[in-house]
């Protein structure tokens, strides 16, 4: 099967929903031109400039009015370039798109995509790096999703537009050129995925880490999860798999101190009473310079230490 | 004389003169009505300026429009049902007059199961889908993108709709109107931008706190036509209204209507404003839109027309009083259906 990157894979997510379906619309800025990642490439000469719509830089407009389409009956995907940016349009998510339904005695749903590219990229520094997926697990009303994989990526994508609920759908800026296959498979929201058989520990990560996971060198046999949706997410894998192991490790690249990990940690903790640990970047903005970057990044080396 | 209080004023183009300057009478006379009984079933409902909590069948802040009932009623005359609206923290008169119960309207504040959200929304958040309503909203500015991308909606469906955003003077300090005028503006969308300027922004004056010319000459700059009228005078805000509403259907794009008028309450109903300067209120209330309108109708016609609204709101009352509370389970519906049976 050819290979298809992480990128192109969401396209044609897109585009098939986007076929499927004329209430689905993207909004965003310079979609047009597919966006800066190219996730959306060709779909404006496909489907046309009114479906395909380009947005001044306004974050909370373009948010906001992906809130009103949707109470008024389409589907939009609402582009946000990167997560950090999309802090401009905080009102929007959490207080109109994920509250609407539950404020107006469910006269009214929002099922809105916000797509919202969370972390390292390169060199981009501390206001285009961040993995603040935790903030929006936090929300009742939305659903978080974090694909690490091509395949993922496309049938993720493909999910979370046929949700009917707001979903944060937030992919990896340094995943976007992942090659892999990509067939027309469909993953549910909520299932997590187990990557890698083990017996010794459990490791639950998602997003790019699920990579440095698996790239991590130890004597010990470890289950690697990677839970896609982190709300609502995968317990009775992660039981499952904890049961047999015995041990958790959380890993993440969002910062460690009050991050997702400490969720997943505390639950299993009180469920299963086993020793959990969690690994995540430290408490620091990311500095521009590489050895500075490298501080905030979740290697595989930190992993095998953390798994020691 | 046909039954106005059903049919609403949503088919008010039709009437005759008389019977419109009734319509939009008997819509700021139930409004007043709605308010004034609101703002008793209120007092203690919040330990704010000074008054303490106490017992009260309406809890929580309660923003009361009492003053500004004609700019509701004079742009709503022009709307169809099928027309949306997004509204404000302050938005009892617009529901009332986009065509929502009254009796379903008190049963929400009073928190109770049969309000249009179940009691889940409360003044702050009082919608009313099945009349267009898209909301009320507890955040300044808030409902003008929602209601830029419910016009947008429109036109890429090729409806017939328009859309009414309502906001007040503060809320053209926040960045979210420049971007939904713009926005408006750019894609030619059929939305009308009323600003309903009580000239208060909580306890401040909003013209200490508003740099330039004001909202008119914002929307001028961003390219959205407008005008500005008398919002204590329910016929000139009609015939503005009108005359913008029509252009908006005629594909025109955004229209913006300023139209200005006095906050005759408190920021919230337990607040007696006492910031404010005495002889400005007291201007303010010799220039009530009630007395202003009663002044083209017959003195039968507008008593009549107060008792029947003051007789509206008492069933109101009652009903909403006498309603089932929501059961505590309904906290955990209309969350999301995504994991919606798991709270922790």
């Amino acid at each position: 099967m050819a290979l298809t990157t992480y990128a192109e894979a969401a396209r044609l997510a897109l585009q098939a929903c986007m076929k499927a379906n004329p209430a689905v619309v993207v909004l965003g800025e310079d979609v047009g031109r597919g966006g800066i990642f190219q996730q959306y490439k060709g779909l404006q000469q496909e489907f046309g400039a009114a479906r395909v719509i380009d947005t001044p830089i306004s974050e909370a407009t373009i948010l906001g009015a992906g809130v009103g389409m949707a109470l008024a009956g389409l589907k939009p995907v609402v582009e946000m370039r990167v997560v950090d940016f999309a802090l401009c349009a905080m009102d929007e998510i959490v207080n109109q798109a994920a509250k609407a339904r539950y404020m107006f005695g469910g006269q009214g749903r929002v099922p809105l995509v916000a797509r919202l590219p969370i972390g390292l990229w390169s060199g981009s520094a501390a206001q285009h790096s961040q993995s603040l997926e935790a903030w929006f697990a936090h929300m009742p009303g939305l659903v978080v999703v974090a694909p690490s994989t091509p395949q993922d990526n496309y049938s993720l994508l493909r999910a979370a537009i046929d949700c009917g609920d707001p979903v944060i759908y937030m992919e990896h800026k340094e995943l976007w050129g992942l090659q892999g296959e990509v067939s027309d498979q469909r993953i549910p929201l909520g299932k997590a995925g187990i990557v890698q058989q083990g017996n010794d520990v459990t490791l639950v990560t998602w997003s790019k880490t699920v990579h440095a996971a698996l790239e991590a060198k130890t004597s010990k046999s470890v289950e690697i999860i990677d839970l896609r949706t982190l709300w609502p997410w995968d317990r009775e894998t992660v039981f499952a798999s904890v049961r047999k192991t015995g041990n958790l490790l959380v890993v993440h690249e969002s910062v460690q101190a009050a991050g997702f990990g400490a969720e997943i940690a505390a639950t299993v903790a009180e469920e299963l009473k086993v020793p959990v640990k969690r690994l995540g970047a430290p408490r620091i903005p990311v500095g521009y310079s590489k050895p500075l970057e490298d501080e905030a990044r979740v290697t595989a080396q930190k992993i095998e230490a953390s798994l020691q | 004389m046909r039954d106005l209080l059903d049919s609403r004023l949503l088919e008010a183009s039709f009437l005759t003169m008389s019977d419109r300057a009734l319509a939009l009478y008997r819509t700021m006379a139930r409004i007043r009505a709605f308010e004034n009984a609101a703002e008793e079933a209120s007092q203690g409902s919040v330990a704010a300026f000074g008054a303490s909590l106490a017992q009260a069948n309406i809890r929580g802040p309660l923003h009361l429009s009492t003053g500004q009932e004609a700019v509701a009623a004079g742009v709503c005359i022009n709307l169809v049902k099928d027309d949306y609206v997004t509204s404000t923290h302050r938005g009892h008169g617009h529901t009332l007059a986009k065509g929502a119960s009254m009796e379903a309207m008190m049963a929400e504040l009073f928190g109770r199961a049969n309000g249009p959200n179940g009691g889940k929304g409360g003044s702050m958040h009082l919608a009313d889908f099945s009349v267009g309503m898209l909301g009320a909203n507890g955040v300044v500015a808030a409902g003008m993108p929602i209601a830029v991308g419910a016009a947008h909606a429109v036109k890429i469906r090729n409806e017939k709709r328009i859309v009414a955003c309502f906001f007040g003077d503060g809320a053209i300090n926040r960045g979210p109107f420049l971007e939904a005028l713009n926005w408006a503006a750019i894609h030619a969308l059929p939305i009308l931008f009323v600003c309903e300027d009580n000239r208060w922004s909580a306890t401040t004056p909003t013209d200490a706190m508003t740099a330039g010319e004001g909202a008119l000459a914002r929307a001028a700059a961003i390219g959205v036509p407008g005008v500005q009228a008398d919002g204590n005078d329910v016929f000139a805000v009609d015939r503005e209204s009108a005359r913008l509403a029509k252009e908006i259907r005629d594909g025109k794009g955004p229209r913006f209507l300023h139209a200005i008028t006095y906050r005759f309450k408190g920021h919230v109903s337990v607040d007696a404003a006492a910031y404010r300067d005495g002889a400005e209120v007291s201007r303010a209330l010799q220039n009530d839109p009630l007395i202003v309108a009663a002044q083209k109708l017959s003195e039968a016609d507008a008593r009549k027309i107060l008792q029947e609204a003051d007789q509206e709101v008492k069933r109101a009352l009652k009903a909403a009083a006498a309603a089932p509370w929501p059961q505590a389970r309904n906290a955990y519906t209309d969350i999301q259906d995504t994991g919606g049976e798991r709270w922790r």
